[in-house]
């Protein structure tokens, strides 16, 4: 083949390469399948790949527009946000990369928290913003989840968290692990108001918010193919030296190993979700 | 006796080595005991002065050091009648955590803790002191049977985290963690927590969650570690350092964020050099804190438990 190529005269030659530019806007590309894919389309498919099911990640406020009624929305916490109080500083100050993480998301903190409905159920959504900071939990992340749950509480709706984060807000330093506790402790308070907690875990959902509010669902429910667990592959992989199998933790081998409820895709979650959630809370099927 | 004396510690080992090989001089006609005397005191004001003024780094590496005193160093020290129960009844009895009863001054009491290895054999076996999804759900079991049994809660904190295996894994380590975060918020009995060496993450945390949380002198407590931190921050394990300092992982500075309650005082050069003393201001501290928080309701007992934990964090609102 190569001297064929050699042959070809370059111009010929680059454009039977298989990189064929994309462009920008209309189409876009299947991070898991490489299809090329119509965007209009791929939006109205909520982000899930009509040819292979991928589904690509969502950002905060688009997950929770998708998934709530369109009326009532009520943000909470909006008002609480970072302040550095380590002055901590690694290759880059945190005050910087908070900062940086703003302008590229448009989003105070790593976490959106909305009161609504969901086909009229009352309930209050988080969804964990995964382009902020890898959606990392420090204190703006965990008193706004308390805040919410609170809410939740006090109006006696449902709780539901999206989840997809990277685990614990290091330049918090133990401050943001404590927010483990903090978040699980608010978790307790809703358990004792009799009022359903359903925890969606997201691609990708491990570290310290796996190994707390994501994992105490009184439903713990996945998107297919999510990335879920304590400890990221990587390190795994450095401790065991060994390759890891395929599929290892990913949904489906969660699921297998019964520490979900269910894989739900993307397009049938506000319908199923909105059954489960009426029969907890005692609500005629919707 | 081989202290086994870390970097910084070196002008302290060559004293005491100096001090070591007086006492073998055989002549009794020379008198050294006054050298000796001398090379002591010099050895302590040398001690003294290191130790007043530890980096991060230096405090972590005393909390990890070989010789530190493990929990059932302790339990051997602070306890009476000390039955060791095994087993999650569920899938094995994890050797990283350990659990039991014991009588504490004559009081039952409940404790957990992970256990590290002292010789090779032991660390394997042991794990490092790293505990698995069955180590995390045996401690919950204990605490339940101590809530039936209304017994004090002790804890003792020596991870450098939960394991991160392939196993761990498969049995669902983040969810044997987040269920014992979730339950020990509302237990009805009077926990108490001490972190003893290293504090490594949700693996501590995860019995970690107490009416009263209190750290030995040269303990650390982080949200990852030093080495973690610093591959990851930094993009270089070799930053551990610098990691340790930007995240600031020994007991003063994590009571001045008010994350913990106190600081016990550890023996000149650390707990390893004295355990014995560190056992007892050990000991009283906890009789203490029981007799204290013996004095509250339960019902006041957990709501204080619960505030304490809604009221961590550091945010503008």
């Amino acid at each position: 083949m190569s001297w064929l190529r050699k042959l070809i005269p370059t111009r010929i030659n680059a454009e039977t390469r298989p990189t064929r530019r994309v462009p920008e806007g209309l189409w876009t590309r299947c991070s898991a399948c490489s299809s090329i894919l119509y965007r209009g389309e791929l939006e109205r498919n909520l982000k899930v790949c009509p040819k292979c099911n991928h589904h690509a990640r969502l950002g905060a406020r688009e997950r929770l527009d998708l998934f709530l009624d369109p009326e009532p929305r009520e943000e909470i916490g909006a008002a609480v946000t970072a302040v550095d109080f380590l002055r901590f500083r690694d290759t880059k100050r945190y005050r910087d990369r908070l900062s940086q993480a703003q302008k590229k998301t448009g989003e105070a903190d790593a976490l959106v928290v909305t009161r609504g409905r969901l086909a009229g159920i009352p309930v209050v959504a988080g969804a964990f913003e995964f382009g902020f900071m890898g959606g990392s939990m420090g204190s703006v992340v965990g008193e706004r989840f308390v805040r919410g749950v609170r809410c939740a509480i006090d109006s006696r709706s449902a709780f539901v968290c999206f989840s997809a984060s990277g685990g614990a807000r290091m330049q918090e330093a133990l401050v943001s692990l404590m927010q483990m506790a903090k978040t699980s402790a608010a978790l307790n308070a809703l358990r004792e108001a009799h009022l359903p907690y359903v925890s969606v875990m997201t691609d990708p959902t491990t570290g310290g918010v796996a190994a707390s509010l994501a994992m105490l669902g009184d439903i713990n429910i996945a998107e297919p193919k999510a990335l879920i667990g304590f400890a990221g592959p990587r390190v795994i992989e450095q401790t065991v030296r060994e390759t890891l199998p395929d599929g290892f933790q990913r949904s489906e081998f969660l699921l297998e190993h019964g520490v979900l409820d269910l894989i739900v895709d993307r397009r049938e979650l506000r319908n199923r979700l909105a059954n489960l959630l009426a029969m907890l809370m005692n609500l005629p099927a919707v | 006796m081989d202290l086994n004396f870390l970097d910084f510690e070196r002008p302290i080992a060559e004293l005491e080595a100096k001090i070591e090989e007086l006492r073998h001089v055989a002549d009794p006609a020379l008198d050294i005991g006054e050298e000796v005397e001398r090379l002591q005191a010099k050895s302590r004001h040398q001690t003294e002065q290191i130790f007043s003024s530890l980096t991060q780094w230096q405090v972590a590496q005393l909390a990890r050091h070989p010789q530190r005193p493990y929990t059932l160093d302790y339990v051997q020290h602070l306890f009476t009648g000390f039955e060791e129960l095994h087993g999650d009844r569920a899938y094995a009895d994890d050797p990283a955590m350990i659990g039991g009863i014991g009588r504490l001054d004559g009081r039952a009491v409940m404790v957990i803790g992970q256990q590290k290895g002292r010789d090779t054999k032991e660390k394997i076996q042991r794990n490092f002191g790293m505990a698995s999804p069955e180590g995390y759900r045996k401690a919950l079991r204990l605490m339940h049977l101590a809530e039936r049994f209304h017994l004090p809660l002790l804890t003792f904190i020596d991870t450098p985290g939960a394991y991160p295996g392939v196993g761990a894994e498969e049995r669902g380590q983040s969810e044997a963690i987040a269920r014992n975060l979730i339950e020990m918020s509302a237990l009805t009995i009077p926990i108490i927590c001490t972190v003893i060496g290293e504090g490594g993450s949700g693996g501590a945390l995860a019995i970690g969650i107490g009416d009263w949380v209190q750290m030995l002198e040269y303990s650390i407590y982080s949200v990852i570690s030093p080495e973690g931190c610093a591959s990851i921050l930094w993009k270089d394990a070799k930053k551990a350092e610098e990691a340790a300092e930007a995240m600031g992982l020994g007991a003063e500075r994590l009571l001045k964020l008010g994350l913990i309650d106190i600081v016990l005082p550890e023996p000149l050069g650390g707990a390893h050099r004295n355990p014995e003393v560190m056992a007892a201001t050990l000991k009283s501290a906890l009789i203490t804190q029981i007799d204290r928080l013996d004095g509250l309701s339960t019902e006041e007992l957990v709501r204080r438990r619960q505030s304490r934990l809604a009221g961590y964090g550091v945010f503008k609102s």
